[in-house]
């Protein structure tokens, strides 16, 4: 019986750039940004890095394909850089590299990084391309990323039979509070509150979901240096570990697309790869334990559903938990107190680093009180890349001793 | 007994009033009132011929099991491809057996009863033998034209058969002339027409009356003999010369759809018999003429057996099904006759890998899908290994054809963002009938037409136009289920 991961690896040192339209950065010009940054976190040189796992997505028009462009820009030193693509959760993919690269024992020290240059594409929202295979070119939708998370609003309306008022009442107050918590955070893409009338009543992209149901999309990269406990307690004796506590990812098996179990109002990934990561971590009950959450609130509505794949809302609860509070930045489970995709924005290679990033930093106590959780035990990341019948998700777990 | 099996109409949901046209190019060509009466109908901007004349063949072949065809045929004047059979992307889309015989019949508008007559002499050449007959124009005249006034879009098919024949062939009578009314050359977009008068009185008003005169001396008829006559004609002054050939009688002459459809080019003949057939009486006499190039003038005996196919079928219930499309530009657009800014999504370069289509072409194009023979679970696409998770047996598809079983809606929405000519993008995931799931794209609907657990049909369409290498691919999508006309 395998054991998991818990324990056995420890974030040495962090980094983030300000994520947004940096029009005078390229990708590289980014990745020495949060290269440098998390090198000066962990108190270490570049030439200690023994292998780096890259995070970033879209290929065409961007880094391009393999670890080159990455490891050029840095100019690392010959080491080993492997280039992961799983949709939005390829940053935390990258994570899971360099997380198994030490636990594993083949190196003591390893980067994990993500990085996507968006603004260069051109478009608003993400661009299109053939990234569910050449069949569906063929035969697929003329879809884009809001109006196949948008369908989760409808079955979800369906399913509970709840009024889709109700569901637009939820998820704007799940873009106000991120809203609210973006606007305090520096690094954040969109640092502007907003008002409840100013997301409701915002130009309408996908049925029921308006523009600010939707996240930002953004320039940025995130980097994580990741070793032993062992190793970290001698580099850093004064400062307590945050550790990895547990790390898991679901991939869809078609069924959702294709067969008729799913409930549409759900995402089958998130709930078998949650479960497995609190049986990881040793959490037994996740709305009792769970101290706060980066989940991947691409629109609005993914952020709601989320609250219940979690298993930390009762099924068909969610509305009522994030109307009543619970997920605010002062509620029981602080839910994207960074501002999340929606104002920190959405690099989709570095995204789910960015969201560590945040985790490491509150476990710390790094952050001023203003949008410091208070006491945090466990804290929690989640993406999901790809579309609601057929995607990735990933969910790690970390806790700080 | 050789004859008419059974027939289907199609006409498409949007319909422009030509007061619109008037008041939109009246300006440059004030003539253009006298035509300025009832609407047109157009196709949406996912339609075309191929997809007109397969709605019209799926009408037809409702209820028909389509390993009994043996022959499909194909009449426009409009196809999309010049080599690339047009007829096999209908017979695909039919999901008839693929041993058969297919053929295109082009550049006339006598052209759909022309492949008609061919598919009656297939059908009496081979005992037992069935062909089914698809035959839609989308033809275009320029902006301020009286064809643009004229023309309307849409189809008709008729099956063909000796069993079960609904409307005995009894003779046919065909002229042939190079008299150019209409043209286009190969590589000519708008139709371009010779002086009207000279096309009234010569043309419809010579050809159509030697036609029928023919085919009553030939068999010993009178023009006052038939129950039912189906022609087109758009001139008034014509019509009515040729009306009084056929003497008094109530419902007589098939009124020409000028009205609520326009002239549908090689269709309208099929269309107009397919709606004549709706009220036809068994023992009626019915002459079906075409005009174009000449004309084909054929003659049925209505059987017994028509009340089994007045079930519905036909042109009726899509002529009920209707919207406005209460703007020209848009209607514009729709043709490709004024460039839109679709913005980056709208000029992705999307290629059509021909040996991956070929290898998917039955789920494509007759959206054929699988049932499980291990587990009985139905599913789109079929691949290898069965969806079902407590299955999973690899190779145990066996083929069904879902294209007419039709579904309901699962998720959905419309989208803003998406490049599309009729925003917002409507699509979502709809169940099939009898198992299996997929999203869709949704046609000739808007969002607020949709909810969760409505029934759907499935409509044969263009997915995307690859201007680049002038390819049309085709797919299906969902359209709200047509409601029956009682």
């Amino acid at each position: 019986m395998a054991e998991g991961i818990r324990d056995k690896v420890a974030i040495l040192g962090m980094g983030c750039t300000r994520f947004g339209e940096r029009w005078d950065m390229s990708g590289g010009d980014l990745l020495v940004e949060s290269l440098m940054e998390a090198l000066e976190d962990a108190g270490i040189e570049k030439k200690d890095l023994q292998a780096a796992w890259l995070g970033v997505h879209i290929d065409e028009i961007n880094i391009g394909k393999g670890g080159t462009y990455a490891s050029n820009a840095m100019h690392l030193p010959f080491i080993p850089v492997s280039r992961l693509d799983n949709f939005c959760a390829s940053g935390t993919e990258a994570f899971r590299g360099a997380v198994y690269g030490v636990a594993s024992g083949a190196c003591d020290i390893a980067l994990a990084i993500g990085v996507e240059k968006l603004k260069d594409t051109g478009y608003g929202g993400l661009p299109d391309s053939p990234a569910f295979g050449q069949e569906m070119v063929m035969v697929g939708p003329n879809a884009t990323a809001p109006g196949m998370f948008a369908q989760l609003a409808t079955a979800y309306a369906a399913k509970h039979n709840i009024p889709m008022e109700r569901v637009k009442e939820a998820i704007t107050h799940i873009s106000w509070k991120s809203h609210q918590n973006g606007a305090k955070n520096p690094r954040a893409h969109l640092r502007k509150a907003a008002t409840k009338e100013q997301i409701a009543g915002s130009p309408m992209i996908a049925y029921p979901l308006g523009l600010f149901d939707c996240c930002g999309v953004s320039d940025g990269s995130a980097a994580a240096i990741v070793t032993t406990p062992e190793i970290a307690k001698k580099l850093k004796p004064n400062d307590p570990l945050v550790r990895v506590k547990a790390l898991q990812i679901a991939v869809s098996s078609g069924e959702e697309a294709a067969y008729d179990k799913w409930d549409g109002a759900s995402v089958m990934t998130t709930r078998v790869a949650s479960k497995r990561a609190y049986d990881e971590a040793g959490i037994k009950d996740p709305r009792a334990e769970v101290s706060m959450m980066e989940v991947h609130d691409c629109f609005s509505i993914t952020e709601m559903c989320t609250m219940e794949d979690l298993w930390i809302s009762p099924e068909g609860g969610a509305p009522e938990d994030i109307l009543g509070g619970f997920y605010d930045l002062d509620g029981q489970i602080p839910c994207q107190p960074d501002g999340g995709l929606k104002c920190f924005g959405h690099p989709i290679g570095a995204s789910g680093i960015r969201m560590i990033f945040e985790m490491y930093n509150q476990l710390l106590g790094r952050w001023p009180e203003d949008r410091a959780v208070k006491d945090p035990k466990f804290g929690l990341t989640h993406n999901l890349g790809g579309v609601p019948n057929n995607n990735v998700c990933s969910i790690a777990i970390f806790g700080v001793d | 007994m050789v004859g008419i099996t059974s027939f289907g109409g199609y006409v498409p949901r949007y319909r422009l009033n030509r007061m619109i046209v008037f008041g939109s190019m009246g300006w440059l060509n004030p003539v253009i009132i006298t035509n300025a009466r009832g609407e047109k109908a157009v196709a949406n901007f996912d339609e075309d011929s191929i997809t007109m004349a397969v709605a019209a063949g799926m009408d037809c072949l409702r209820g028909v099991d389509r390993s009994t065809i043996d022959a499909v045929y194909y009449a426009t004047t409009t196809a999309p491809y010049k080599e690339r059979q047009n007829a096999n992307i209908v017979a695909g889309a039919l999901g008839v057996k693929e041993e058969i015989r297919t053929a295109d019949f082009a550049a006339s508008l006598k052209s759909g009863t022309t492949a008609l007559l061919s598919a009656l002499e297939f059908t009496a050449a081979n005992p037992g033998a069935n062909a089914v007959v698809c035959a839609a124009d989308c033809r275009l005249g320029k902006m301020a034209s009286t064809q643009e006034m004229v023309f309307g879009d849409g189809g008709g098919a008729l099956a063909v058969g000796d069993t079960d024949v609904i409307a005995e062939y009894k003779g046919c009578y065909s002229v042939s002339y190079d008299f150019v009314d209409h043209l286009r050359g190969a590589k000519t977009k708008y139709d371009r027409m010779w002086e009207e008068r000279w096309i009234r009185d010569l043309g419809y008003g010579g050809f159509i009356p030697q036609a029928v005169n023919g085919l009553c001396a030939k068999y010993g008829l009178s023009p006052t003999d038939f129950d039912k006559v189906v022609y087109p004609c758009y001139y008034g002054g014509a019509r009515k010369k040729i009306n009084a050939m056929f003497g008094e009688g109530e419902g007589k002459v098939q009124d020409d759809m000028l009205a609520t459809v326009g002239d549908t080019g090689a269709g309208h003949p099929l269309l107009m018999m397919s709606a004549a057939l709706e009220t036809a009486q068994p023992g009626q006499k019915i002459l079906l003429v075409s005009f174009g190039s000449g004309c084909d003038a054929v003659w049925f005996e209505v059987t017994d057996a028509i009340a089994k196919k007045q079930d519905g079928r036909g042109a009726s219930r899509w002529l009920a099904r209707r919207a406005d499309l209460d703007n020209y530009q848009k209607y514009l657009v729709w043709r490709g006759m004024a460039p839109p800014e679709m913005g980056l999504r709208g000029e992705v370069d999307k290629e059509t890998r021909w040996s991956l289509v070929w290898r998917d072409h039955k789920s494509i194009l007759g959206l054929w899908g699988g049932k499980c023979k291990a587990c009985g679970t139905q599913q789109w696409p079929a691949r290898r290994m069965c969806v079902n998770p407590d299955c999973g047996a690899v190779d145990q598809m066996e083929e069904v054809y879902l294209a007419d079983k039709g579904g309901t809606v699962f998720t959905y929405t419309g989208d803003m963002l998406s490049a599309s000519l009729n925003p917002p993008a409507v699509y979502g995931t709809i169940s099939f009938n009898g198992g299996g799931r997929t999203v869709l794209d949704f046609a000739d609907c808007t969002v607020e037409d949709v909810a969760v657990g409505n029934p759907i049909e499935f409509s044969f369409r263009k997915k995307f136009y690859d201007s680049k290498r002038d390819i049309t691919n085709y797919f299906w999508k969902a359209i709200p289920a047509v409601e029956e006309v009682k």
